[in-house]
């Protein structure tokens, strides 16, 4: 047996082998996904007034009290989506309470006395997460029913549309995706240029 | 835990269960040359590959030729990487303003290896420092060439085991252009497009400029991601896409991606319980080796689940702040996971990943609560042993069925044998040297990380206990080449591309050969008749002596170790 002789196979195997599963097999992939899911394959963006203006798959950050905010982001400086990641704090890190406290300190102000559901004031896993929970959403909804001029029961009506449910009944967890709600507040009752941003 | 944990947990297990029998019965069809529905299309192109690669298929390599052929492939595969990445820079799609970090000859030369060992450790968040022709000429081709290679291993030690009188364990190339061709290819197109349709982007656009809702500025990485993301759970490798790897919405954008990519982890190594059984004649025996596997599949994943729902007590202790699960939240400790994902399937990907080498993640496990975290951690110790990586796995398990029958052969004055193959002294020096091979990497590596000043530097976000449990980790996790890590460590620094680089190498080829060494032993055996003094081995009993065997091994080999870190914090946590 010699060793030379495994060689040339080795090299010819691997070279075939990759010109046909790195080259020939995403670049056939790719055509057969941009004929049949285009808009996916592109990314999932969202246009508004010929502009791209996000994903509705990547979370984006929101300050305003006439919006839904998002959760705490990790992602460099909040949400850059070229940037993913988490804390990875551990939890016995005093860096991670302190985190924590801050957060929920900011979030008694808004409506105090209830309880702040945990995803708001815990970071994602990839500092892009486009969703929050449905009782996020929920605690959300005194604040902006007062900055919109709506009835709460209006925002949950909203909240609602933009709730996905477990998939097929029983996969993953119900969510309310941030952008698009945010996007149907702004399309339903935009606030006007005197109210605060 | 939630009843919906519990229906998603049961369901998946099912799906594979159900997936075994068929699987297994296509695997043993494809590597016995025999016909499949697949052949018209893929036959001439095999024999193109062969003429091209002057390989003569019918020749049959005994054990020693074997292992230098995978050794030259991965060799191979790791140099032609090692001049993609370095060459970077020259070649098409690269963003110069995105593709920031750079690429030193360390972090290549750890990338490199890392790929070609199906490790897929990631010292380096690809969305900022890989261009496309990398992702897609470098990684996805290694993703399918490192995955083969480990099932051409694989169904050569099941040879070992099912041939009598042999010195031929088959053909490592024409094993791995069908495990290619065959098995990872055609799934790989269809579960791309799966992916696809469920919002995984395929393109190859530059980076999108959007102006967010607010008025900010959002740059959003693109590229070629679904052909890559199949292929790295496909081939139990593990290296995403982006840096949050399938925590990233674009990797991993449904629960149901989530679960087709957990789905494609296990089936393969599952099928190859039910492979093994077929091609010894006694499929009995691989169902044993696979409800063994379900069980301590389970068992770390109800600990788990039980771990991550129950949350963080110092948070608890947060009067403002509510974890309770109920209809409208998950609850539990959200730290580092998806809100799609919940507890139930962030759980259920860190165990499956942790189970058989495979390195993705869908959260951060190093924010896991110290139990939680632990299961990941003990799943990687026991020698990925639960399902495995693609053919890796199915070797480390019988490797433990033949420690166990060794013990227990000593305990009952009976001459240790298994399927009729003598495990005598030349079989007990391959199986020692194997089973010793990861206790002692990992104790010096960890050792030596923890007093030195560069292992120490690593520690840039957690410390204490916490932080040894990281330095442990990442070791273990390149030893089983299952690439995943507790993130906080920075690990881009030469110190840990070089050592992580020396354990991946390690627990690949070190393992590899000693088992194609004794798979040849095996082959060379005549099988001797069963007889009443025989040990059985697909009863309950040998069930139970085999998780007995395997808690035991990896139990007394790192419990101290263990002890220094999860136990500990887990005891800081709660007091």
């Amino acid at each position: 047996m010699n060793i030379l002789k495994q060689i040339y196979p080795a090299i010819a195997i691997t070279v075939v082998l990759t010109v046909l599963l790195g080259i020939v097999y995403p670049l056939v992939v790719t055509g057969l996904a941009q004929v049949m899911f285009p808009a996916k394959a592109a990314g999932s963006l969202i246009e508004k007034d010929g502009k791209v203006i996000g994903s509705s798959l990547i979370g984006q950050p929101f300050t305003g009290p006439g919006y839904f905010h998002s959760r705490p982001s990790a992602a460099g400086t909040g949400y850059d989506a070229t940037a993913s990641g988490g804390t990875n704090l551990g939890p016995t890190s005093q860096k991670l309470m302190d985190n924590i406290k801050t957060a929920a300190a900011a979030l008694q102000d808004e409506n105090p006395g209830t309880p702040i559901p945990i995803d708001l004031v815990t970071a994602s896993a990839s500092g892009l997460d486009p969703h929050i929970t449905p009782a996020a959403a929920e605690f959300q909804v005194p604040r902006i029913a007062k900055e919109r001029g709506l009835t709460a029961d209006e925002v949950r009506k909203m909240v609602s549309k933009h709730t996905e449910g477990r998939q097929f009944g029983l996969l993953g967890e119900p969510r309310v995706n941030v952008l698009e709600l945010n996007l149907d507040l702004d399309a339903t009752r935009p606030m006007s240029k005197g109210e605060s941003r | 835990m939630g009843f919906f944990s519990l229906l998603q947990y049961a369901l998946f297990l099912l799906i594979v269960t159900v997936l075994v029998k068929p699987v297994g019965g296509y695997l043993s069809l494809v590597f016995s040359g025999e016909r499949t529905l697949l052949d018209p299309a893929l036959r001439p192109l095999e024999r193109l590959i062969y003429k091209l690669a002057r390989v003569d298929p019918d020749e049959e390599m005994d054990w020693k030729r074997y292992a230098v052929s995978f050794v030259c492939s991965g060799l191979a595969g790791t140099l032609l990487l090692y001049a993609i990445l370095r060459l970077q820079y020259v070649l098409p799609w690269f963003f110069a303003e995105y593709h920031t970090t750079p690429l030193t000859a360390d972090l290549v030369m750890n990338t490199a290896v890392s790929f070609s060992t199906t490790t897929i450790w990631q010292a380096y968040a690809g969305e900022s420092t890989m261009s496309y022709f990398s992702q897609m000429v470098g990684l996805t081709a290694q993703g399918f060439l490192a995955g083969a290679a480990g099932l051409a291993v694989g169904m050569a030690f099941i040879r070992g085991l099912a041939r009598d009188n042999s010195k031929g364990l088959g053909n490592f190339w024409v094993d791995l252009v069908r495990a290619s061709l065959w098995v990872l290819l055609p799934v790989s197109i269809v579960g791309s497009l799966l992916l696809i349709w469920q919002g995984v982007p395929m393109n190859f656009n530059r980076y999108v400029n959007a102006v967010t809702l607010e008025g900010g500025s959002q740059v959003i990485a693109q590229g070629p991601v679904a052909g890559l993301e199949l292929i790295k759970n496909l081939g139990t490798n593990g290296g995403g896409f982006f840096n949050a790897n399938g925590a990233h919405p674009y990797a991993n954008p449904t629960p149901l991606t989530n679960s087709l990519g957990m789905l494609a982890i296990v089936v393969l190594p599952a099928a190859l319980t039910n492979t093994f059984g077929r091609m010894i004649g006694r499929p009995r025996q691989g169902w044993l080796l696979f409800w063994v596997m379900a069980f301590l599949f389970t068992v770390g994943l109800l600990f788990n689940g039980w771990a991550e729902q129950r949350g963080n007590p110092r948070i608890a202790g947060e009067p403002n702040v509510t974890m309770q699960s109920d209809r409208a939240q998950a609850g539990g400790n959200m730290e580092g996971k998806e809100v799609r994902f919940g507890i139930s399937q962030s759980v259920l990907t860190a165990v499956t990943t942790s189970n058989t080498s495979t390195g993705s993640y869908n959260s951060m496990h190093d924010s896991y609560t110290p139990a939680g975290g632990m299961v990941p951690l003990v799943n990687m110790l026991l020698g990925e042993i639960i399902f495995g990586g693609l053919g890796g796995g199915i070797y480390s398990m019988i490797m433990i069925a033949l420690v166990g029958l060794f013990l227990a052969g000593i305990m009952i004055g009976r001459s240790p044998e298994y399927l009729g193959k003598l495990i005598g002294a030349s079989e007990i020096k391959l199986i020692t040297l194997y089973t010793l091979a990861g206790p002692v990497i990992l104790m010096v590596l960890t050792a030596v990380a923890v007093v030195t000043e560069p292992g120490l530097a690593g520690l840039t976000v957690n410390g204490g206990p916490h932080g040894f449990t990281e330095i442990f980790y990442a070791y273990a996790s390149s030893f089983c080449n299952n690439g995943q890590s507790f993130a906080g460590l920075s690990a881009n620094a030469a110190f840990y591309n070089v050592t992580t680089a020396i354990a991946m190498m390690i627990g690949r080829f070190g393992l590899a050969i000693p088992a194609l060494a004794l798979a040849g032993l095996f082959a060379a055996q005549r099988r001797r008749p069963m007889t009443l003094g025989t040990l059985p081995t697909d009863t309950f009993s040998f069930g139970v002596l085999l998780v007995g065997t395997a808690v035991i091994v990896g139990g007394l080999s790192y419990f101290a170790a263990l002890a220094l870190g999860p136990i500990v914090e887990h005891l800081m946590m709660n007091g």
